[in-house]
């Protein structure tokens, strides 16, 4: 705004335009942004699988990953072992926040997110389930464009599989508390190297001999719940 | 006379009112993991002629989409009951994570939208939509499936050539190429024999002995399977 009008004065005051009779005074006008700010609670609705921090992007209009294509790397470490950095770096982010700390079973959390106000504005969120090899629970894109403020929106999500690494439940393998195993690894050995619904855990009680899981680490849809509201 | 007339006019112009016939978009995406799906079948039908209701038998042109992905007899009897359809739009199977498309005139009266495919690798596993109204407002809708288990075969896990007519027991093939062999068989005490939602496979982790000739990490699944997206227009 303040340079277009720079940009007027700048051409009324040319001599070579003929149309133009005496300067016209433009004011400049500062506009301050309209700051949108979005308080997000994440509660946990698994038996038995530790929730990494939510990582929360807003965007235009490029979710940060989508269904049936190859997962980045940013996914892939978020799903692999929880760390964020990473794939809150998305290059097409207009913020991007990670809750404080990972949530356990029965537990909630509350993130905010505060964003220039913007004609499309989608939010985007993503968890890793802890106990696990690749799982992550995911919103890929909520349009909050007409959220007013004190508006708010719910919604449950399920399980995703990044893909990135084979379902083999080991304890070298499995970063969360039930077996404290290797996180990410660049490694992609799974059966397809692409994102789908995860088919759940098998655990060592229900017929993987090799799994560290047990029967309490079973999960099934939905696995969480995001509720947004509008706060500003 | 004049009276009686004009209330049959009003009478058509109600009853076209609520018959509309509707342009579709449609998108079917498979969400598993490991299942591929067989033929698709879709059909947009009036309030009787569901491809099936749960919670009652089957058919026997269910059963033989859901035991060998046969869509021929199904086909025929929408044919017959004046369904519109799109019948096989991945023109054979749709992989896992893989999306097919097809575009669906319906003709008055035909409301409603119902949806089959066989799950493989499964005994007589199928996707499923029921009878979903077709909404008059233009816009585009949603619509997650679950697994269904036709309830006519028992869940033995076995992958037999062969086995996919009605009747003959075992999974017909593993189009993944990642099941195995010289399973026992899985002993399930299902006896539910209609339509109902699917328990699941169980898979073991031999792929050469073993109950099951399906992995449990590769061929279990959790609902829901597909989803459809409906574009009215």
């Amino acid at each position: 705004m303040l340079a277009l009008a720079t940009t007027l004065a700048a051409c009324s005051d040319n001599d070579n335009d003929p149309v133009v009779e005496e300067p016209v005074v433009v004011e400049p006008i500062v506009v301050e942004p309209v700051i949108s700010e979005f308080t997000i609670t994440f509660s946990n609705l698994t038996a038995g699988q530790p929730l990494s921090p939510l990582s929360v992007i807003a965007f235009e209009d490029e979710a940060p990953w989508t269904f049936g294509t190859t997962a980045s790397v940013g996914l892939e470490m978020l799903a692999e072992s929880g760390a964020n950095e990473e794939y809150l770096s998305y290059e097409s982010a207009l913020a991007a926040v990670s809750a404080e700390g990972a949530i356990g079973p029965g537990e909630t959390t509350t993130v905010i997110i505060t964003v220039e106000e913007q004609e499309t504005l989608n939010l985007s969120f993503a968890a890793m389930l802890g106990n696990t090899n690749d799982a992550f629970t995911d919103l890929s894109s909520l349009d909050v464009s007409t959220l007013e403020v004190g508006g708010s929106l719910s919604r449950t999500t399920t399980a995703y599989d990044a893909g990135t690494e084979a379902n083999t439940e080991t304890a070298e393998t499995v970063p969360g508390p039930a077996a404290s195993g290797e996180g990410f690894n660049e490694i992609r050995d799974d059966t397809a190297d692409i994102i789908t619904m995860h088919p759940g855990i098998v655990s060592n009680q229900d017929g993987l001999s090799t799994s560290a899981l047990g029967v309490e680490h079973k999960f099934d849809n939905p696995v969480s719940k995001i509720v947004i509201t509008r706060t500003q | 006379m004049k009276a009686s007339t004009l209330t049959i006019a009003i009478l058509l112009a109600a009853a076209s009112q609520s018959t509309m016939a509707a342009e579709l978009d449609l998108k079917v995406t498979n969400l598993t993991k490991g299942i591929h799906f067989t033929p698709l079948l879709i059909t947009a039908h009036n309030s009787e002629d569901t491809l099936f209701e749960v919670a009652t038998q089957v058919s026997t042109a269910l059963q033989t989409m859901a035991e060998g992905g046969n869509i021929a007899e199904l086909v025929a009897q929408a044919t017959a009951a004046g369904s519109d359809m799109a019948a096989n739009p991945a023109e054979g199977l749709l992989a896992p994570a893989a999306s097919t498309t097809a575009t669906l005139s319906t003709t008055d009266g035909n409301e409603y939208l119902s949806l089959t495919a066989m799950m493989l690798p499964t005994n007589d596993g199928f996707i499923g939509l029921n009878s979903w109204k077709i909404p008059t407002e233009a816009g585009t809708y949603i619509i997650n499936l679950n697994a269904y288990d036709a309830g006519t075969e028992q869940n033995n896990e076995l992958v037999v050539e062969g086995s996919g007519a009605p009747g003959t027991p075992g999974i017909p093939a593993a189009p993944g190429g990642d099941a195995g062999t010289g399973g026992t068989g899985v002993l399930s005490g299902d006896t539910n024999t209609n339509i109902h939602i699917h328990p699941g496979s169980l898979g073991d982790d031999d792929l050469e002995a073993g109950n099951s000739d399906l992995s449990n990490t590769v061929h279990r699944w959790l609902n829901p399977v597909a989803q459809l997206t409906v574009t009215v227009k």
